[in-house]
């Protein structure tokens, strides 16, 4: 009994590994349905008009506002990896604090990105503090 | 014994389902017999629009070239950058080749001005001269769509406002259309692609 119990269990964990599950499936779910559409795929955002997500400097720099941007949008210029990004981005208000807790994990571990990982509470405070953003990079910069 | 066997079925198998790369691409759409017996094919209308450099673009911009074609809008919250993703691969690999080009017909035709147009295709590092958006008329727009197979019209239920589809669709030098591809798979652009190449070396022979 113990032995089909190892068994199944190293089997388990095999596959997770085998198939190149990432640690962060239900994260990738919501990115998959939310977020690929304009980041595509693999993050790699178009042109000059979406900002990458993946290898983005964006996400260390600014880490207190993704959590806001995600939920609220974004209608700033910002600035990635040294290019200028001015389109408006639609929020996507009916994510709940887990799913953008997740998605952020997701993004923040895949396609280069080392963003130290997101908790639910930070998240929820992040949330808490939307309105008081400091509007960076900003067009006064410019 | 056995595997030879296997091999061998195998080798059928590939044979009989692959797709034969030197057939010529179908004609798409409704067909025609004149009272000689000849089959009419269905071809691409007369059409007139501007582009992002506010020059005139129409079926004799596309003389002696084949083209691909799809329908978008700058503020659309769905596929659009998919399709422009995956068009851009296309618009990569063809970059040199002036038999073929690129045409995208905005559907907003109140918001995406030729200035909108422009810094779009900008922002894309798009060469005016071979990848064409353009703007025009409404009706024309939504109509040429139906041409094209495609799907374009408004829709206030719809993200963004409009209903359309992320095909793009490969034209030949008479006009009529050859190929399409959902423009948000990237392994349907590929075979579209391969389609491309296929239709170059069909409608120019004498080149490479």
């Amino acid at each position: 009994m113990q032995k089909i119990l190892i068994l199944s269990l190293s089997l388990a964990i095999f596959l997770v590994f085998a198939c190149g599950g990432n640690q962060y499936p239900s994260g990738a779910r919501v990115y998959k349905a939310t977020c690929a559409n304009c980041h595509l795929d693999d993050g790699a955002g178009l042109g000059a008009l979406i900002p990458p997500l993946a290898n983005s400097d964006y996400l260390i720099k600014h880490r207190d506002q993704l959590a806001c941007i995600v939920r609220y949008g974004l209608a700033d210029t910002i600035l990635v990896n040294g290019i200028r990004y001015q389109e408006q981005m639609a929020g996507i208000p009916n994510l709940s604090e887990v799913q953008i807790t997740n998605v952020l994990n997701y993004i923040g571990s895949n396609w280069g990105n080392k963003v130290p990982a997101f908790r639910l509470e930070e998240v929820r405070a992040s949330l808490q503090s939307c309105n008081s953003l400091p509007t960076q990079d900003t067009k006064t910069k410019q | 014994m056995y595997k030879q066997v296997c091999f061998f079925a195998l080798i059928l198998l590939i044979a009989a389902c692959g797709p034969n790369v030197d057939a010529p691409l179908p004609i798409l759409g409704e067909r025609d017999v004149a009272p000689n017996g000849d089959t009419i094919y269905r071809s691409i209308p007369n059409f007139a629009f501007v582009d992002q450099d506010s020059q005139l673009v129409n079926n004799a911009t596309f003389d002696g070239k084949i083209y691909a074609v799809d329908f978008f809008f700058i503020h659309c919250p769905t596929i659009c950058p998919k399709v422009k993703a995956n068009g851009l691969r296309i618009y990569q690999k063809f970059l040199n080749d002036d038999r073929f080009m690129l045409l995208s017909h905005s559907i907003d035709t109140k918001n995406d001005t030729v200035a909108a147009l422009k810094r779009h295709a900008d922002k894309l590092n798009i060469d005016a001269k071979k990848w064409r958006f353009v703007t025009g008329a409404r009706d024309s727009i939504f109509g040429i769509a139906d041409d094209y197979f495609s799907i374009a019209k408004e829709n206030p239920d719809a993200p963004g406002g409009f209903d359309h589809s992320g095909r793009i669709i490969l034209v030949d030098k008479n006009r009529h259309v050859r190929a399409f591809c959902n423009g948000t798979d990237a392994e349907d652009t590929d075979r579209f692609i391969r389609d491309i190449e296929r239709l170059l070396k069909e409608q120019f022979p004498a080149n490479k």
